[in-house]
């Protein structure tokens, strides 16, 4: 079962068991890990389910889609380079040790 | 007067092809629940060939409705398209409306450089800002208040608070600040609904809304940036060439999207608690429901009924054929009340799970920008309402505003047992 790393804007750490097959928001949300919102439930709706990708896995998971993903990062507060959506990050046993970083807040 | 009763036997019974939601009278009396029923059952994505505002779609169910939000490819918000409103008088100069251009009404990239240009106002460390002000308001507010008496919540509570939140947005003049609420009322009406009696009224005092804040705008211009909007947009680098069309275009955008919504919110909190007081009761006891009660307000009462697209291109969608050129509505109230996404939609569930999946901010690059200051100004609300009263007593018949566009109150008689 992968194990995700949730970090908080004031670097309180969460480490979560994840199923293959979820998103990281789905994982965040079954978890109450405080600081992800996930408001449309999935869709890269809302925007209320960034993160920022630790730079040493943003190879694996991979950068923001083009399309809806991108769009709504645009508009997003403090976007950076590994800006992600988490409910685009599908989770496999590959990204066993993911760790994300959450914003200050989400819009 | 048609009662709720006859509604509901009308709806399920007229030709589908004579259902036009759009009507402001079935707002009015808040009658639409049974028709939205019926075109959620049988027709979800339904034709209403004339209405007064022309052909238009209806989208009815949740998730048809996130699907035609999120593609703004398909489905323009452009004024020059058309408008975000089925009446296209709110927004463009057509019969006697005057333009009024806004990013709302903007596809990309001009929506994006225009949104941008104001989203920090609404940004994290301004939210901390605005709180405490929020808080000492609202408890000032709610202090004034007559335990025992009949009062009209909307103009005591509703208006009040969301106006004073606007002139600190604004940095407006705060003596002057029912000014605000005069503009925001006049920009979503038209003649004969008891605001203006004509198009020419509508105009002047929209007109002086210009000319009011034209004078601010040439103030804080020669002044160092401050973090209030009307600096915000005399100092942005990618405004510089707004012309005073535009700049009353993002003005009454920001008045609206900034007080009518937020405030048709706070009476229907208002009015929830009267009509769930076994809810209410459950909050009292456990204040960390409030972090789903504020969410669960903004659905229940879904402050703004509709958004409308315009079609770019003949686009098939759920086996109906829309062509390029119609206007599409998404009706959120709809959608909000649809029992295939959401549980007993009808109540007002204080520990709803999942209570943030809403229509009522929209989904996609328009979604509702000021949400999380809305929610802030809604949760001091529920705190100091909380600690305050026993119970909400709606005492009379509300009165509810007559349009497809804002769906809110303008009296709401209550009374506070303490």
């Amino acid at each position: 079962m992968p194990k995700i790393t949730f970090i908080t804007s004031d670097g309180t750490e969460r480490i979560v068991d994840a199923a293959t097959g979820q998103s990281a928001m789905e994982v965040a949300l079954d978890n109450l890990v405080q600081g992800i919102d996930g408001d449309c439930g999935g869709l890269a709706a809302c925007g209320t389910c960034h993160v920022y990708v630790d730079p040493n896995w943003i190879g694996k998971t991979g950068p923001a889609a083009p399309g809806i993903e991108q769009e709504m990062l645009a508009l997003t507060d403090n976007v950076q380079e590994t800006s992600r959506l988490s409910c685009q990050i599908h989770i496999s046993e590959e990204l066993d040790g993911l760790v994300l970083r959450m914003p200050e807040a989400q819009h | 007067m048609t009662t709720q009763a006859e509604h509901a036997e009308i709806a399920w019974t007229i030709p589908l092809d004579k259902i036009d939601v759009s009507n402001p009278e079935l707002f009015a009396a808040e009658a639409l629940h049974p028709y939205f029923a019926r075109l959620r059952k049988e027709a979800p994505v339904h034709y209403c060939a004339e209405s007064a505002y022309g052909p238009y779609w209806s989208i009815t169910k949740f998730n048809d409705i996130v699907a035609v939000d999120m593609n703004h490819k398909v489905f323009s918000s452009d004024h020059t398209n058309g408008s975000f409103v089925l009446d296209d008088t709110t927004l463009n100069a057509v019969e006697g409306g005057i333009s009024l251009p806004n990013f709302l009404g903007m596809d990309p990239p001009t929506h994006d450089v225009h949104r941008l240009a104001v989203a920090p106002i609404v940004a994290p460390h301004n939210l901390l800002r605005f709180e405490a002000k929020i808080r000492e308001r609202t408890k000032d507010v709610l202090d004034s208040l007559p335990i025992g008496e009949t009062f009209n919540w909307v103009d005591r509570v509703s208006i009040e608070l969301t106006t004073m939140m606007l002139a600190t947005l604004l940095d407006f003049p705060f003596e002057d600040r029912r000014k605000l609420t005069r503009w925001s009322d006049v920009v979503t009406t038209r003649p004969g609904y008891g605001l203006v009696d004509t198009w020419e009224q509508r105009e002047e005092e929209l007109m002086e809304c210009l000319a009011y804040f034209q004078k601010l705008y040439d103030e804080r211009k020669k002044l160092p940036p401050q973090p209030d909007l009307v600096s915000m947009l005399a100092h942005a680098p990618s405004m510089q060439d707004l012309t005073p069309t535009d700049f009353l275009g993002m003005l009454v955008l920001l008045i609206v999207g900034g007080n009518d919504t937020t405030r048709s919110s706070m009476s229907g909190g208002a009015y929830a608690a009267s009509l769930f007081p076994e809810g209410f009761a459950k909050a009292k006891a456990n204040r960390a429901l409030i972090s789903s009660i504020v969410p669960e307000i903004v659905r229940w009462q879904t402050p703004i009924s509709h958004m409308r697209r315009t079609a770019l291109e003949d686009f098939e969608f759920q086996g109906q054929k829309i062509r390029k050129g119609d206007k599409v509505a998404m009706w959120y109230l709809s959608g909000n009340r649809d029992e295939e996404v959401i549980d007993r939609p009808m109540e007002f569930i204080v520990d709803r799970p999942r209570p943030r999946h809403h229509l009522s901010f929209g989904f996609g690059i328009h979604r509702c920008l000021g949400n999380r200051l809305a929610e802030l100004q809604l949760k001091v609300l529920v705190e100091e309402i909380l600690q305050r009263y026993s119970r909400i007593e709606v005492v009379g018949e509300p009165v509810r505003v007559p349009s497809n566009l804002i769906h809110g109150f303008i009296d709401l008689p209550i009374r506070l047992h303490a």
